[in-house]
């Protein structure tokens, strides 16, 4: 095994071996370990935190999306509500107006109606008192013509009456 | 059958050769291996591939998407383990984490077709031991430094009846001190047992076919074939999780200090 035969051997051997490993890792330690190492490693801690803060802007902007978004929906229910009451309150009124002015025909229509009666009443009645005088009379005459006795007007019109009324 | 035709030596691939440019350093001769070529070479590849995610983009591509994993796999790891304190020592284990894997990964290179021959730096125990002891070291410099002489407190797990603490404070103790070694020794045995094997299958490919016996020869180079490409994927995994290992046991340890039991 020349790795331990040289080591007892060649008095150059560890001596070299040596030599140039310090300086090859000492290079190594200083230039890549303690050089470049912390700058990759703060190249990678800076993007770290980068996509930290993104992130948190992200959830943040989320939360705030959420929130105009909650708001916005209560406005809608809002206005939506205020509208369902506008619509039932012009219902409302459109009723009451429409009950109004119905009674208010019908009340016209029943004066009407009213006057209407009464004029039928009355010229019920004329015509009825116009029938009973000429049925009297033709009473009297038809009883003159055919027995020639005279009948009081007066006696016409009562027996007339009693026929016409029952 | 590789051991015997004698041109095939499984071990030869762990011997570090000079390439020269040896210098005096305090009494022991330094040269350029090798060994240390291959470790300049997944420096310089493990620094290329950092410096391609250093774009620095909010919306990574693929290549910082790349660098980001192996970066945030590691803290994460730290953070898991230690807690927020981990962070400091995360340029260690990420160091010793990526270095580790390249010198694992660039030893699997199959070069060898081209003529080169990859070395695997992390197959050495003088390399991976040392890697141990320094982060041994740091566990027990950071141990003593924040708790002081509390730190052998570390030996007795909370709620060990009295009676029992001696041998437990024994057992804890040895168990403590054979860290360095495992840590070393599991990623040696690890990386020279992956290439001694596949070093092995492929010596039998080649003097499969080369035997006087040409069909059977044949099936042996085919099925040992198959068997290097099922074993070199396995090698890639192990190369990953050794590396792995090395990191997270490291981490472990240094949590032990840290934050005690």
């Amino acid at each position: 095994m020349p790795q331990i035969a040289q080591l007892t051997a060649d008095n150059w051997y560890l001596a070299s071996q040596l030599f140039w490993l310090l300086v090859v890792f000492a290079g190594i330690y200083v230039v890549i370990g303690r050089g470049m190492l912390p700058k990759i490693e703060a190249t990678v801690d800076a993007r770290d935190r980068k996509v930290a803060d993104d992130l948190a802007a992200a959830k943040a902007a989320h939360a705030a999306a959420d929130t105009l978004d909650e708001s916005y929906r209560q406005q809608g229910d809002a206005s939506r509500a205020a509208a369902q009451k506008a619509v039932a309150d012009a219902k409302d009124k459109a009723a009451k107006d429409a009950e109004k002015r119905l009674a208010k025909v019908d009340a016209e229509l029943g004066e009407k109606l009213a006057a209407a009666e009464a004029d039928v009443s009355a010229a019920r009645s004329s015509a009825m008192a116009e029938i009973e005088s000429v049925a009297a009379e033709a009473a009297s005459e038809l009883v003159a013509k055919l027995s020639g006795v005279k009948v009081a007007a007066a006696d016409a019109k009562s027996a007339v009456k009693a026929v016409l009324h029952g | 059958m590789a051991a015997e035709s004698g041109k095939i030596d499984p071990m030869h691939q762990f011997e570090v050769t000079p390439l020269g440019g040896g210098f005096n350093l305090g009494g022991h001769e330094v040269l350029f291996t090798n060994s240390a070529l291959w470790m300049v070479i997944a420096a310089v590849v493990l620094g290329l591939f950092m410096w391609g995610g250093m774009r620095r983009q909010l919306v990574p591509g693929r290549w910082q998407a790349a660098v980001e994993g192996f970066t945030g796999f590691i803290s994460n790891m730290m953070m898991a383990n230690i807690g927020t304190e981990g962070r400091k020592y995360t340029p260690y284990v990420f160091s010793l984490f990526m270095f580790i894997l390249f010198c694992n990964l660039l030893g699997m290179l199959p070069l060898g077709v081209l003529g080169l021959h990859p070395f695997t730096v992390t197959s050495h125990i003088a390399i991976t031991g040392v890697l141990a002891l320094l982060s041994f070291s740091i566990v027990l410099v950071v141990g003593f430094w924040r708790h002081g002489l509390h730190f052998f407190s570390l030996f007795v797990p909370h709620g060990t009846p009295l009676p029992m603490i001696p041998f437990i404070a024994v057992i804890e103790f040895i168990s403590f001190m054979i860290r360095p070694f495992s840590l070393g020794l599991r990623l040696f045995v690890a990386m020279t047992a992956g290439h001694v094997l596949l070093k092995v299958l492929s010596g039998f490919v080649i003097n499969g076919f080369n035997a006087e016996n040409a069909i059977i020869g044949s099936v042996v180079s085919l099925l040992s074939f198959t068997l290097m490409i099922g074993i070199s994927a396995l090698e890639l995994l192990v190369a990953g999780i050794q590396a792995y290992v090395f990191a997270l046991l490291t981490s472990l340890y240094i949590n032990d200090a840290v934050n005690l039991h």
